[in-house]
């Protein structure tokens, strides 16, 4: 499609460049106001309903846009519409978590905006250029929001981390862009002439490519470069062996962040691997099933990173006393079990990996509200801050329990469908070693109750420190209901959840 | 093999990525694992300009153009961690990475 009628597909996207510059002014204009806080989240929220409107008004289709970069499709409009949600929250979270200064909230709000917009384009890249700029955008604005209070040393320290290990994992999978573009002479993943209708044409130009000295060698260096462009989406989603900046920027970045940090990004990366594996190596066949295309074992790579991913997650969640470093290691097996979905190679696999994602936005943002409504407080986040919770704060701790209960995947919590669905669709796929992966997800799920019970006995079951009120926030009680009362329902009734996945993905219900 | 063809630049390529990670592993002081960073985007920079000479349809400029781009993501990623090494040497009177370690269980 040319450029002109592509516009028309990329509202949503201009509305979000229109609203980072209009905050930035807005902030200016409203320096001197008292009024300066509502009135910056008013415009916030205003903008992300406006982003909302644009994509409720765009038309459906499944069409390739601005000549191959992005791709309109119905998965899109699916990540483009949990990210609005996943903003909105931090979006009402942030002016009351007492960690951003109301002199610097414009700021943060417009940065955020600049993030949505990242993610937006990663859900929708089908370029490898394209990827690579999505990729980046999210992560340089990442760096800065995590380095917001500039004061802080621990914040610092999370930056200086981050960045380190977000400009090696981006050069690594960079590296590998270059030798595909080398493989294939194109940096298209879609659509005629692309990666993938060169890689299921079997007189691609992969056996012409005469650079590297014939087949065999063509096809280790698809392997590398495959690896390595993984790398870099690995890293987005905090997967094993490139999650060791996780537990340092989650504790050293605003908490409001944070939960957006745990969420949105994490999900843009399933975005991008999810479009990248399922365009370029596998092929739809009649019926809706997917074949591969290569004797790339892709697959399996991602189920065996799953299984470490998740393990060393939730092994590693048991010794940590602070709740921010505990949420990130849990966010890391999580990014295992939603991997899990990616390896079974399958249309249920990706809508099992939608629902989760929907599920798992609604749980980890409200268990870091929590967090955060308990920190403006104690001014820590360890779990001897939660003790006597229960008693102080009831309808917080409750919610914090269903949370917990809900990342466990214990029924009747929505948890329990997104991981149900999740281990279904692998085990469904057959095999020895599929079966045996869905083991070691129901194993990690046991060790994971471990270690979150222990927040919840923190909360209802011992004494308090002290006999200090924790007050929260009538509009954090309210996110909190509106939060935890999704999870109790969807996870007795979770109908929607499963038609929204299929619209989304492969057309038709495959759970 | 008398001319110099695309083997060369995929050596030196490959040599530079390697430096690069060398660098990124191996230096404490964080201005030098930042040029480490640059050096395997350059390595992959070289093989795309390579690519694009030797490997593409003639008349394509993609290859050309994403390493455009790289240089321009390089140095605004330069920019964001040189200001977040800066508010390092604030904080911390150092920028050497093994005495910013207070975030570790």
């Amino acid at each position: 499609m040319d450029n002109l009628t592509s516009l028309r597909f990329f509202v949503p996207e201009s509305v979000l460049t229109a609203a980072v510059l209009a905050l930035f002014i807005e902030d200016l204009l409203v320096r001197r106001s008292a009024q300066r806080e509502i009135i910056l989240t008013a415009s916030a929220v205003a903008w992300l309903a406006l982003t909302g409107l644009a994509l409720a008004a765009m038309p459906a289709g499944d069409v390739p846009l601005f000549g191959g970069l992005l791709q309109q499709d119905p998965l899109r409009v699916f990540f483009c519409w949990l990210f609005l949600g996943a903003a909105l929250l931090t979006i009402l979270i942030v002016p009351k978590s007492r960690q951003i200064s109301s002199a610097r909230l414009g700021e943060f709000m417009a940065l955020l905006f600049a993030l949505l917009l990242g993610m937006f384009l990663m859900a929708s890249a089908t370029d490898l250029l394209m990827i690579y700029l999505a990729v980046e955008t999210v992560s340089l604005v990442s760096y800065v929001l995590t380095s917001f209070r500039r004061a802080d040393r621990k914040a610092n320290e999370a930056a200086l981390k981050y960045v380190i290990y977000g400009g090696v994992a981006s050069g690594v999978m960079l590296y590998g862009m270059s030798l595909l573009y080398g493989l294939f002479a194109t940096t298209r993943v879609t659509g005629a002439g692309g990666i993938g209708s060169q890689l299921a044409d079997v007189t691609s130009s992969l056996f012409r490519a005469h650079a590297f000295g014939g087949q065999p060698a063509a096809q280790l260096s698809l392997v590398v470069a495959v690896v390595f462009v993984l790398a870099g989406v690995g890293y987005k989603i905090a997967s094993v062996p490139f999650h060791m900046w996780c537990p340092d920027v989650y504790e050293g970045a605003p908490t409001p962040f944070t939960a957006f940090l745990s969420v949105g990004p994490k999900a843009a990366g399933f975005a991008v691997a999810i479009r990248f594996f399922f365009a370029a190596f596998e092929r739809q066949v009649p019926g809706g099933g997917y074949v591969a295309v290569t004797e790339l074992p892709w697959p399996a790579i991602i189920g065996i990173i799953s299984a470490i991913t998740m393990t060393l997650g939730n092994l590693t969640a048991i010794v940590q006393t602070n709740l921010k470093r505990l949420f990130a290691y849990s966010s890391i097996a999580h990014a295992g079990y939603l991997l899990m979905g990616l390896s079974a190679a399958s249309t249920a696999g990706v809508q099992a990996i939608l629902v989760y994602l929907i599920v798992y936005v609604l749980m980890n943002v409200g268990a870091f509200l929590v967090v955060i409504a308990v920190s403006r407080h104690t001014g820590g986040e360890d779990i001897k801050d939660f003790r006597g919770l229960g008693h102080k704060a009831p309808i917080a701790a409750l919610a914090l329990a269903v949370f917990l209960f809900s990342l466990t995947g214990i029924p009747p919590f929505a948890g329990f469908v997104g991981k149900y669905l999740i281990f279904a669709a692998v085990v469904q796929k057959g095999g020895f070693w599929n079966v045996m992966l869905a083991v070691i997800g129901v194993l990690n799920s046991a060790v994971s109750l471990f270690y979150y019970a222990r927040i919840i006995k923190a909360m209802f079951l011992e004494d308090a420190l002290d006999e200090r009120p924790i007050s929260v926030p009538a509009l954090y009680t309210g996110v909190l209901v509106a939060l935890a009362v999704p999870v109790l329902i969807l996870g007795l009734y979770w109908t929607p959840l499963i038609r929204w996945a299929a619209a989304a993905f492969g057309g038709g219900n495959a759970l | 093999m008398s001319s110099i063809g695309l083997p060369h630049f995929l050596i030196v390529g490959a040599a530079l990525f390697a430096l690069g990670m060398v660098t990124v592993v191996t230096r404490r002081n964080a201005v030098g694992i930042l040029m480490g960073v640059e050096l395997i985007l350059n390595a992959a920079n070289l093989n795309f300009i390579a690519f694009n000479h030797f490997v593409a349809t003639p008349g394509s400029l993609a290859g050309q153009v994403f390493s455009i781009f790289v240089i321009v993501l390089a140095a605004a990623e330069a920019a964001i961690a040189l200001a977040i090494v800066l508010a390092i040497y604030q904080t911390f009177h150092t920028i050497d990475v093994q005495d910013t370690d207070l975030l570790r269980q």
